[in-house]
């Protein structure tokens, strides 16, 4: 291949794709025997001083790294304030999500509540209707977890067929948090259950006043109530200065802004458990109380935000896999759509009910590729086909899609969503 | 003796709870008031558990509806632009088009008294009186043809309306449905050949991957004095302007919304941004008759929108106070002023 046909493909690699998308080759020539630049002339910041310890008190992201931001989809919401962003996951790699990246989803805006203002009130079925403030609840016991939120319409606008270019958008209602809270049933246990008590209510303390219905077992089982994340403390937009940690279940239930729980003998059916979050089927009926989230997983690089700059050889492919359930025992790779596949290599923390790392290094031979990853749990589930989940579900459905994701590399690198047969 | 070992015991047991988390309680917190309650515990069941006394009939519900709800809803419950239908859909379930509406999907109407006595009004949550959310929620039955028109709904009638679809959910069933197929891994031969069935790029809706670049919003004329512009006053304004933004936007991204967008409102004719469609006439015309937005325009048309604007399509009740009103236009002058 002619330096100037690789140039030339670079070029149109480059035009086709998300402009800032970083390009690590930069101007570097491979040929071997000419001087490279970068290493011959003196760069500035090898002879300038740079910013002094507080440019920047908090610290932010490398100026080269503008273009990792959450995105919107403005044409899927009527409002921003009732909207959601996506986590940038092709940026990504390790299986922690930076705080600022963490997407977002919000029923009435950002709540912003005032810390010294802050009240959890526990009441109904319980000895004692009782009310904590942040120093009460910073004297129980604390434990330490790392779990992925995943919100319930994760891929939902993927149903029907590839509908979004970029896994940015098709799978990025996901993030994943060292979460630091105090055990919700500690609490509980301090305002003392009924013995009639069946189900909790969690509400939030924002203009949505969001509310879910969630079962006792669960609350007492490995609910959180939180306030830090990746150790700070937590983000406005992920409910500062408390939220509801419900871990392997869908995102909605994990209540931002978390002002009451009510302990009950039934469900509420509140709007957030009946007119959305239901799965409609083929027929007209329609599930509810689908809570946890099954086993999946998707392919961050490359995708189509993240195409193959570097041509034939080696190539890291790589991506995420989580499961509801438990701990992901394993995830395989194709590269032919499905027709054959291989193990691909966890690495990281791989806790229960958070994501996981994994990578699969090959040597591309330049031809189209047509990748695929398949997870599977400690239960032994493995992650269906979107077909699979069509046969038995139809095409209404918005929530729980967890179908494998196909992504088609072309002889450019240039990757796209697809499906296959 | 008995007094030491007692003692003992004690000690074991503190042990015992400090190494063990907490199984004893550590005495946090304090015990609500009832007031504190009444202020907070405000769900309401499908049981009708929660309920307050109260009532509204589909008559009233008209006029509450009118002004709280058309704006996005729709005066039919047909839904404006992509705000949530609320009425109607009934037989499209099952359909390639389903439409869910109260009507046609939500099992319960204690979730519709729940949701919109917590909720709504969009922007402005929780100021409907009971009273008024009864009517609505009568008013919302009427529109799916679900009640007549001299119906009265209230706390004693309540638990005997059911919707149309409440038995149609069935709890999740994944476990027995799903799960046991999803257990075959195949690794070799998995399929004769694949081919492309569905690609992405020809529906063309992902958003353009271009970092945005701060598009330049017309230069603003100001034709007020903005050099005097009173901090205090435009963060007391953006507060205010809460109210304003489930319908408005204003900055650089502004874009229309049920409401058209506010940069440059200043000096701007009534009623005449070609590309926002939805000015009643009303306002068109008074803007062909030379009204023109300033502080004293903006002001009296905010206080009271359909008293000032008989006819204009903005449902909102109108800001009061006049200090509220100086700080919103306050904040609004910042806007437009800062060159965004």
């Amino acid at each position: 291949m002619s330096k100037k046909f690789a140039s030339e493909r670079r070029n149109f690699v480059i035009g086709s794709l998300a402009a800032g998308s970083t390009v690590f080759a930069g101007n570097a020539t491979k040929a071997t025997g000419h001087d490279d630049p970068a290493i011959t002339e003196l760069q500035p910041w090898a002879s300038e001083l740079g910013d002094g310890v507080d440019a920047s008190p908090y610290g932010k992201p490398s100026d080269f790294e503008k273009h990792v931001i959450r995105r919107n989809v403005s044409w899927l919401t009527a409002d921003p304030t009732s909207s959601v962003n996506f986590t940038p996951l092709h940026a990504l790699d390790g299986t922690i999500t930076p705080n600022g990246l963490c997407f977002e989803r919000h029923h009435g805006g950002v709540a912003v509540v005032n810390p010294g203002k802050y009240r959890l009130m526990v009441n109904g079925l319980v000895d004692q209707n009782t009310v904590f403030d942040l120093s009460d609840l910073m004297r129980f016991p604390r434990t330490n977890r790392l779990y992925f939120l995943e919100c319930a319409a994760n891929s939902g606008m993927e149903w029907r067929g590839a509908q979004l270019n970029g896994c940015q958008f098709t799978h990025g209602m996901i993030h994943n948090v060292l979460y630091t809270g105090i055990k919700l049933k500690d609490i509980l246990r301090e305002v003392g259950l009924k013995q009639s008590s069946k189900w909790i209510l969690a509400e939030g303390a924002d203009s949505s006043a969001m509310t879910r219905s969630i079962p006792i077992e669960k609350a007492m089982d490995d609910c959180l109530i939180a306030f830090k994340m990746n150790g700070e403390s937590l983000r406005p937009e992920q409910g500062y200065p408390v939220r509801l940690v419900v871990p392997g279940w869908e995102g909605n239930m994990w209540i931002k802004w978390i002002r009451r729980i009510e302990v009950g003998d039934k469900p509420w059916h509140h709007r957030e458990e009946t007119s959305k979050y239901t799965d409609l089927f083929e027929d007209g009926n329609a599930r509810k109380f689908t809570w946890e989230m099954d086993a999946k997983s998707v392919i961050t690089n490359p995708s189509p935000q993240a195409p193959v700059l570097h041509g034939r050889g080696p190539m890291v492919l790589t991506g995420v896999a989580w499961s509801g359930r438990g701990k992901i025992s394993r995830v395989d790779v194709s590269t032919d759509g499905g027709i054959s596949w291989n193990e691909a290599r966890i690495n990281g923390p791989a806790d229960s009910k958070s994501m996981h790392r994994f990578y699969y290094e090959f040597d591309w031979n330049g031809q189209q590729l047509l990748l695929q990853s398949r997870a599977q749990d400690d239960t032994g589930y493995v992650q269906p086909t979107k077909d699979q989940l069509r046969s038995i579900r139809g095409e209404n459905s918005i929530y729980h899609n967890n179908g494998i994701q196909t992504w088609a590399v072309d002889r450019n690198g240039i990757t796209e969503n697809v499906e296959v047969s | 003796m008995l007094k030491y070992l007692n003692l003992a015991l004690i000690q074991f047991s503190l042990i015992l709870f400090a190494h063990t988390g907490q199984s004893e309680p550590l005495g946090l917190g304090r015990a609500a008031t009832e007031n504190e309650l009444k202020a907070w515990d405000i769900d309401i069941r499908p049981d009708g558990a929660g309920l307050p006394t109260g009532s509204g009939s589909v008559l009233s519900g008209e006029e509450t509806y009118t002004e709280n709800c058309a704006s996005c809803h729709g005066d039919f419950g047909e839904g404006i632009d992509r705000w949530p239908e609320l009425a109607g859909g009934f037989d499209t379930l099952d359909s390639e088009d389903p439409v869910k509406t109260i009507g046609s999907y939500w099992p319960y109407l204690s979730t519709v008294w729940d949701y919109v006595h917590r909720a709504m009004p969009f922007g402005n949550a929780q100021s409907l009186t009971d009273d008024d959310v009864y009517s609505i929620t009568a008013y919302i039955l009427y529109l799916n043809d679900l009640v007549e028109e001299d119906f009265e709904l209230s706390n004693k009638n309540f638990s005997s309306i059911s919707l149309p679809n409440e038995d149609n959910f069935f709890h999740d069933n994944r476990n027995t449905l799903e799960n046991k197929q999803f257990v075959k891994r195949c690794m070799q031969n998995c399929k004769p050949d694949v081919k492309i069935t569905k690609r992405a790029v020809v529906l063309d809706v992902t958003p353009d991957t271009e970092i945005e670049t701060e598009k330049s919003v017309p230069k603003v004329e100001i034709q007020e004095e903005t050099a005097s512009l009173n901090p205090q006053l435009v963060k007391d304004g953006e507060k205010v302007f809460k109210k304003c933004k489930a319908c408005h936007k204003i900055g650089a991204k502004a874009k229309h919304g049920a409401g058209p967008h506010l940069n440059n409102i200043y000096g701007r004719i009534a009623g005449s941004l070609n590309d926002y469609k939805k000015y009643s006439k009303n306002i068109i015309n008074a803007g062909n008759n030379g009204l023109i937005w300033d502080s004293e325009t903006l002001s009296s048309f905010i206080e009271n929108p359909k008293k000032y604007l008989a006819g204009t399509k903005m449902n909102f009740k109108g800001i009061k106070k006049s200090a509220d009103r100086n700080a919103l236009l306050e904040y609004i002058k910042s806007i437009a002023s800062s060159g965004n």
